[in-house]
């Protein structure tokens, strides 16, 4: 998986939480909430909706790394590879 | 026994606050089962069939009611965490609301959707009040409402930091209280904020078809996320062993295990599932109960002249007494409810008028009457009540009415402990609200009326916090 498929995998779930919100222009190194309304309910959900699609595991220290698409990409590109990897 | 059934999580009771939570939980693929007692969902918030008519009860108007693109509300928050798509509800607003004081309604504050309006009618009446007015709403706004650790504080007594005038204070407080208060004469201020913004700040809407279209809407969706879910069977107890609910049991006998377990029938009523506490220490139930008034009528009420309010918080005391009356229903206050007063559209119409009053009650005056008396009380009641609302409505003769009425209902107290096992009757549940959920089990946690958000939408966001705070953000 690339770095780009990785930011689509989550654009995605966000368009299944929020599709009250626009996503054709997110700026990916600008922080998600600073440009779309998501409230910690929200990022709750996008941790687990990558959990419950993909099998990917965010401890919750980790949160702060799905901050913008950038920082989500250099952080879930690595473990969706590890996982794809695996099986 | 390894045949025993084993949830992840059982819910008792398939209301708003159940159902929500319920879904949740199933959509991130816990096994869970929702335990009703009745053969109807919905709990407070349900519906009946009478003669081929269909009766919504509870629901007057969906309150947090925002337009599309408002975002930060409870309603947006809760159609993203249930995966509902706003046009689903198929919301149409309110026409315009009315707060009614006096013996005849002198003094009175519309309001709709749009806040300004109220605004504006506050300093119109109240020009003396409006600064301080504007003061409390700015509180309001920036008060963190769903904090679930928050010190309690008198509702009463900030709103008097703010005005002084007690008739301005006692029309904020009256839909206030009405629409949600389990206190008798105060509200903690966290309650006050969720239901001023319920009501005034958002709004009221409400499907064509009321109620139902939610439950459906709701239903679909926990049956679609796998949620399982066993009706015409209630829990009549919980196991506890060393500080967790081991097991519950139904009506029918069966043992269901469960991981945990979440209760929307109140936390007097749980407790008691769990067993009988020692004298003196067991929580206190409610004391606030209804008897609402439904009058189902041949035409619009528009052609009776009744086409503009929605709903009419009324009050015709020098004070406004929101506690346990010492008679079986006080008169003094109460609220219309005229369900075709919604802005439905050009091509659509409730096929029938309605007209809905509900009144303060006392439990223990309707609970203990042999059936004929109670038939007898609810007749003569339900004249009394009616015409006590009529003061605050247009002019309209007791013979035009009584012709145009073509079949009436009522519920009291008794109807309501019947259909929704609430101790006393009480509609928003014990004085006391949990707000973390918790009970003496530690696996065993409360959502709905007595976990504290207040309204159905608060219902429903108050399951979703349950089933997020205490099973889905610790797996």
């Amino acid at each position: 998986m690339t770095k780009e498929d990785c930011k689509q995998v989550v654009l995605d779930i966000i368009a299944d939480i929020a599709p009250d919100e626009d996503l054709t222009n997110v700026k990916p190194e600008v922080r998600l909430r600073d440009q779309l309304q998501l409230d910690s309910m929200d990022f709750l959900d996008i941790v687990m909706e990558l959990r419950k699609r993909h099998g990917i595991e965010v401890p919750e220290a980790e949160y702060q790394q799905l901050a913008s698409l950038d920082s989500c990409a250099e952080y879930l590109t690595p473990k969706f590879n590890a996982l794809a990897a695996k099986s | 026994m390894n045949t025993r059934s084993h949830y992840d999580v059982a819910i008792i009771g398939a209301g708003m606050s159940g159902l929500a939570a319920g879904i949740r939980l199933a959509h991130f693929g816990k096994k869970v089962c929702i335990f009703e007692r009745h053969n109807a969902v919905g709990g407070l918030n349900s519906f009946y069939s009478l003669e081929g008519r269909k009766f919504d009860v509870g629901l007057h108007a969906l309150t947090n009611f925002v337009r599309k693109g408002v975002k930060g509300t409870p309603l947006t928050k809760l159609l993203r965490q249930l995966r509902i798509d706003r046009d689903e509800f198929a919301l149409c607003e309110q026409k315009q609301s009315r707060v009614a004081f006096g013996p005849a309604g002198e003094t009175s504050l519309r309001f709709t959707n749009d806040f300004a309006v109220f605004e504006s009618e506050v300093a119109r009446q109240f020009p003396t009040q409006i600064d301080g007015f504007r003061r409390l709403v700015e509180r309001i706004k920036t008060y963190d409402d769903v904090s679930l650790e928050i010190a309690p504080i008198s509702a009463r007594s900030v709103v008097r930091g703010c005005l002084n005038d007690p008739l301005l204070e006692d029309m904020l407080f009256c839909p206030v209280m009405y629409y949600g208060s389990a206190q008798e004469h105060d509200m903690e201020f966290g309650q006050f904020v969720i239901m001023f913004k319920a009501l005034f700040l958002e709004g009221f809407a409400r499907p064509l078809e009321g109620v139902r279209v939610i439950l459906r809407v709701l239903l679909e969706k926990y049956r679609q996320a796998g949620g399982e879910r066993r009706m015409k069977c209630g829990v009549r107890k919980i196991i506890g062993r060393a500080g967790r609910a081991d097991a519950i049991v139904l009506d029918t006998g069966e043992e269901i295990q469960a991981t945990h377990v979440i209760s929307s029938i109140g936390a007097p009523e749980t407790e008691r599932l769990v067993g009988v506490p020692p004298a003196g220490t067991e929580l206190a139930a409610g004391r606030l109960t209804f008897v609402e008034t439904i009058s189902i009528l041949n035409q619009q009420p528009a052609a009776l002249g009744w086409g503009s309010d929605t709903i009419v918080f009324f009050n015709d005391s020098p004070r406004f007494d929101y506690a346990c009356p010492t008679a079986p229903v006080d008169l003094r206050s109460g609220v219309i409810c005229i369900p075709n007063n919604f802005d439905y559209g050009p091509n659509q119409a409730l096929p029938e008028g309605i007209f809905r009053v509900t009144c303060l009650a006392r439990y223990d005056r309707w609970a203990a009457l042999p059936d004929d008396v109670y038939h007898n009380e609810k007749s003569r009641w339900y004249a009394d009540v009616q015409r006590s609302a009529r003061r605050f409505l247009p002019a309209l003769s007791d013979g035009t009415l009584s012709s145009a009425t073509v079949a009436t209902d009522m519920f009291t107290p008794r109807t309501i402990t019947k259909f929704t096992g609430h101790i006393g009757g009480a509609i928003y549940g014990a004085p006391v609200k949990h707000r973390q959920g918790r009970t003496p089990l530690e696996n065993v946690y409360l959502c709905g009326t007595d976990q504290g958000f207040l309204g159905i939408i608060g219902a429903m966001l108050s399951g979703i916090s349950m089933a997020n705070y205490h099973i889905l953000q610790k797996s």
